[in-house]
């Protein structure tokens, strides 16, 4: 009795074990055509099926479906899973079971197409979610994350108790969120989940948000209210002009399209009969009223098909109304979406505007480092030093030969700096010497002087590294941009140029407000003669003076040739702007030269977002700024007063 | 005659251009031997259009003191008005024949929109923007020529000279002024087919018959003519009160002011006066260069032209034509890769390379040593010395060049 009992019991046990086994072979044999030959569109419900068999095979099976691992013996038709084993393959039963090898050749190996891979991995999500492995769990969510589903509501809801990383943990319950809005029971659930959000500025939020308010185009009776909800109606002729109206109607059928200039011209010209289109002379065709009136006459003769005139076209848009209605059917919805997206696209201008602030503040620091060697030779000394491009080009180019001898780019950058700014305060001690000297009382002639060294300087670099553009590369810390979040982000190579903006100032204040040669250089500067009776060396001060300025290009051409290419035109590219940035700062004053960099800096970037297609407009529209500024301020933002302002 | 006796540099030059001139219509080969090539009787056309805008460059430095780095812009510009009647007309003519084989004559739209097309398909566009309102009529672009450039110049002038700013910020200024005019030209969307710029302009509109070989004499001869007329009116600008007005103006500004003339004025006018010529000289050049782009109006091609003029020898006229033909002779003799290069044992110096740096340290040399230029050989053979200096100037203004005066 109790033996029966028992094995009643066991059989009982294993019945319902096998039935549970079975479920998963069951459900492929019964769906077998359409396993075998899987198409997106059919595999649907087969997928979701195994997926809530309740199997604990399901999640085997599904994922060596979609590896490719799932076949059909040639023998008898079945079911197996495959593990590769060497050139031949171990078979197991969907159960389970394993039934011995086999070869490649006796095995329909199942492949199933892109589009019902996605099906599969999309049921996976679910196993995945709960699955021990952090990795796994990761991919599921970045799974959920590019193709959202309805079906992946509950498995995620009942995944996030369970889980035990925060991170991922936030970001299961945001998805979550993200989730409801799309696919949420009801509307309450979803605008809750909408609201709950806030004016975040996540991308992935507008993402969703963006389709709710899709729209589309309809088109009813005149003075017919449509159903459904409307977003606003068209008025043609104002809010869509009467063309387009018209294009709605063509493409409903409801009336004949319009005629192109061309179609009405080849139709024209296949109805030629002896000289004349319709009645009228070829020779008074080039008029386009005569064009209508023959076109009009072939209608009437039925030779061609009915085109729509422009007064027909004017009276089929008049008898209907146009509206702009939703796709998502509660106004509810709607509302709260458009009021979220008001919300979030505050936040998202405020932070461009703190994005372009930094943008600003990075070309500021650029047109800065470019301007403070001429600051000093120009500002300072009034001379002025067209070949100042040329020595920022020398700077870059010492940067680039460094990076060939030491292949370290940090220690190369540590070697170049000093060393660039070595090369270009001899090549400007050498100049000064050999040139400016000459020429302190003819400064028109300067400017002609040094642009002479300034075009064979250009052509030598060419001459001497070619013309192609050569790297200078940044050692791997400097690579990558420091980001904020989706809207602010800096490149770490613009932080740099602005830090070493600062260093640069520093040192330039340092020695002139600090040391024995900046004291004798404005003493200089201020009355030469005076400077010359108190033992100062003139001669020796504007060469130091020169050499320093010049010095200070050429690093500053190392920083310049690591944010662009190393071209010999480098320098080119920003002597106009530098001679810009000191003349509307003002001349001989480091600040200045600081101000206007700023002010030039920043009103670039404010054009620029203006108009953002177009960056060679904004400088165009730059420079006429300028050129009208110093109408207002002929001696720049902050000019000297006094004596030190010269004649 | 009392002009030409006072000016007795006119006559020379009037002569040798003319004697030039003859000479080379002899060996043109449209008109004589053949003994050159068109493209040689082009390259020379187009240097009097040069020597034409240095001329004005003399003007407005050599004589007035102001270092303009933007009269190529107004030369660019002179050929630009030229190039877009050019351009429109010349396709007019295509889309014409074009549409004249189908059997329905065109109406004026088709036309239009056909012109526009083939003009702006380059930069995707079809439409053709306000600024060729007038491109159809020849008389109205030629008008512009002058306009445009004389508008520009004066509203320029007009900021720059009223708010004082003088010296090498004026300097600055026009070249800002070049390179905003030259960034603007580069987009597609200004109307100007970007950085295309304006092509096939050596076909003259309605003279499709006519040989190239022809047409360039018919040209040179025009830049001769040109080059005389403008020759002949600034020496006579410059021999008279005017001329001594703004030679002070140049040596000492404030003085000038003081003595109650309107500086400003007289600035204006020789600035505008100067832009007109060059725009002129620049609707001669681009139709025997053939295009126009706007690389054309870099900043760097004004001071090339401040280079010319210096090598010439600044204030006096026939120095700055001198420069100016003889740099851009021997540029383009440099550039052209025709000359032998120089085995140096370790190294060849090949010219096209070399050129450039040569020409900057000539022109170095040329500032330090010689600050009369090429114009200097002229003293030389007429016995003129100035006296030496040794450094000390006779003026007032440190920055004034006051050897005129000594001489006299």
């Amino acid at each position: 009795m109790i033996r029966t009992l028992l094995a009643a019991v066991l059989a009982l046990t294993l019945a319902s074990g096998l039935a549970r086994a079975e479920a998963v072979g069951d459900i492929l044999d019964t769906n077998k055509a359409l396993v075998e030959h899987a198409s997106r569109l059919t595999i649907g419900p087969v997928i979701d099926k195994l997926a809530a068999s309740g199997d604990p095979r399901a999640e085997t099976l599904l994922k060596a479906w979609g590896d490719k691992l799932l076949g059909l013996r040639k023998s008898d038709g079945a079911f197996v899973l495959l593990k590769r084993k060497g050139a031949a393959y171990q078979l197991t039963q969907p159960d389970g079971t394993d039934v011995g090898m086999a070869k490649r050749s006796d095995i329909n190996i199942l492949r199933p197409n892109a589009g019902v891979r996605r099906l599969i991995d999309g049921a996976l999500v679910e196993f995945q979610l709960s699955s021990p492995d952090l990795k796994t769990r990761t991919e599921a969510l970045s799974i959920i994350d590019h193709h959202p589903e309805a079906g992946q509501l509950k498995p995620l809801e009942a995944s996030l108790k369970a889980e035990t990383d925060p991170a991922l943990r936030a970001r299961k319950e945001r998805l979550l969120r993200l989730l409801t809005i799309r696919f949420g029971e009801n509307s309450a659930k979803r605008i809750a989940a909408i609201n709950s959000f806030g004016a975040d500025t996540g991308l992935d939020l507008r993402g969703t948000l963006n389709p709710l308010l899709d729209t589309h185009r309809i088109i009813a009776k005149a003075g017919e209210k449509p159903k459904g909800n409307i977003d606003r109606p068209l008025i043609p002729g104002k809010t869509i002009t009467t063309e387009a109206a018209y294009d709605l109607l063509v493409a409903r059928g409801e009336a004949p399209a319009r005629q192109t200039p061309t179609a009405r011209r080849q139709a024209l010209e296949a109805h030629i009969e002896g000289g004349k289109v319709g009645g009228i002379p070829l020779a008074q065709l080039s008029d386009p009223e005569a064009r209508d009136r023959a076109y009009a006459a072939l209608e009437k003769a039925g030779q061609v098909p009915r085109a729509a005139t422009t007064r027909e076209v004017r009276a089929a848009v008049a008898a209907h109304d146009y509206w702009v209605v939703y796709a998502e059917a509660d106004p509810a919805m709607t509302t709260a979406a458009k009021a979220a997206l008001a919300k979030i696209a505050v936040k998202v201008d405020a932070m461009q505007a703190l994005d372009l602030l930094l943008e600003a503040l990075s070309l500021a620091s650029i047109y800065f480092l470019a301007a403070i060697g001429l600051a000093l030779t120009f500002g300072v000394m009034g001379v002025i030093n067209m070949a100042h491009g040329e020595f920022i080009m020398m700077g870059a180019y010492t940067g680039y030969v460094v990076q060939q001898i030491i292949p370290n780019y940090t220690l190369s950058l540590i070697v170049a700096l000093p060393l660039a700014f070595a090369v270009t305060f001899a090549a400007g001690v050498a100049m000064e010497r050999l040139v400016v000297r000459h020429l302190y009382k003819r400064p028109l002639e300067t400017l002609l002087a040094t642009f002479g060294v300034s075009i064979a300087l250009q052509q030598l670099a060419k001459n001497i590294f070619g013309t192609q553009a050569r790297p200078l590369t940044s050692p791997d810390w400097l690579d990558g941009a420091w980001v904020l979040n989706d809207v602010v982000s800096i490149s770490y190579i613009r932080i740099a140029i602005f830090v070493l903006g600062l260093v640069f100032l520093c040192l330039f204040l340092w020695v002139m407000k600090r040391t024995r040669l900046g004291l004798e250089l404005r003493a200089v500067t201020q009355n030469p003669g005076m400077a010359a009776s108190m033992g100062i060396n003139p001669d020796r001060i504007n060469m130091l003076a020169f050499g320093l300025g010049s010095g200070i290009a050429g690093s500053a051409g190392v920083a310049l040739g690591l944010y662009a290419k190393v071209t010999s035109e480098l320098g080119q590219d920003y002597i106009v702007q530098s001679f810009m940035t000191v003349v509307v700062g003002g001349v001989g004053n480091i600040w200045g030269t600081l101000a206007g960099a700023a002010l030039i800096g920043s009103l670039q970037k404010g054009i620029e977002w203006l108009n953002p297609s177009n960056t060679l407009a904004a400088q165009t529209y730059m420079i006429l700024f300028i050129i009208l500024f110093i109408q207002v301020r002929p001696r720049g933002i902050i000019a000297l007063k006094g004596r030190a302002a010269g004649d | 005659m009392d002009f030409l006796r006072k000016n007795p540099s006119v006559l020379w030059f009037l002569a040798i251009l003319a004697v030039f001139t003859l000479a080379v219509t002899l060996m043109a080969p449209g008109t004589g031997s053949g003994a050159i090539s068109t493209s040689f009787v082009k390259t020379l056309g187009k240097t009097l259009c040069l020597a034409m805008v240095a001329l004005a460059m003399d003007l407005v430095w050599g004589y007035a003191g102001i270092l303009s780095l933007g009269h190529m812009a107004f030369f660019a510009i002179g050929g630009y008005m030229i190039g877009m009647w050019q351009m429109y007309a010349r396709t007019e003519e295509i889309v014409i024949t074009s549409l004249a084989q189908s059997p329905i004559p065109p109406t004026a739209t088709e036309i239009h929109q056909g012109i526009a097309s083939q003009i702006f398909g380059v930069v995707g566009s079809s439409h053709m923007p306000e600024i060729w309102y007038f491109a159809h009529s020849l008389p109205a672009q030629l008008a512009l020529v002058v306009l445009v450039p004389a508008l520009l110049a004066l509203v320029f002038g007009w900021l720059a000279f009223r708010s004082r700013v003088a010296g090498v910020y004026l300097s600055i200024l026009t070249q800002a002024m070049t390179l905003a005019l030259a960034l603007w030209l580069f987009q597609n969307d200004s109307g100007l087919r970007g950085n295309n710029g304006l092509s096939g302009l050596q076909n003259i509109p309605g003279l499709g018959k006519v040989a190239q070989e022809t047409l360039s004499v018919w040209f040179f001869w025009a830049s001769a003519l040109a080059l005389a007329l403008a020759y002949l009116l600034l020496a006579w600008v410059v021999s008279g009160k005017f001329g001594s007005v703004i030679r002070a103006i140049r040596d000492d500004e404030q003085r000038v002011r003081f003595l109650g003339y309107p500086v400003e004025g007289f600035k204006l006018f020789v600035f505008a006066l100067t832009a007109v010529i060059a725009g002129i000289g620049g609707a001669l050049y681009y139709p025997q260069a053939g295009i126009i782009n706007p690389a054309e109006l870099a900043p760097i091609a004004s001071i090339y032209l401040a280079v010319w003029v210096a090598i010439g020898g600044r204030g006096r006229l026939y120095g700055a034509v001198m420069g100016a033909v003889i740099v851009s002779l021997l540029s383009s003799w440099f550039t052209g890769g025709r000359v032998p290069d120089v085995p140096l044992g370790f190294a060849t110096i090949h010219w096209v390379d070399w050129w450039q740096v040569l020409l900057g340290l000539a022109f170095v040399l040329v500032t330090l040593f010689a600050p009369r230029g090429l114009g200097g050989l002229v003293d030389l053979v007429t016995g003129l010395h100035p006296p030496r200096r040794h450094g000390a100037a006779l003026g007032p203004d440190s920055g004034s060049l006051q050897e005129r005066e000594a001489q006299e």
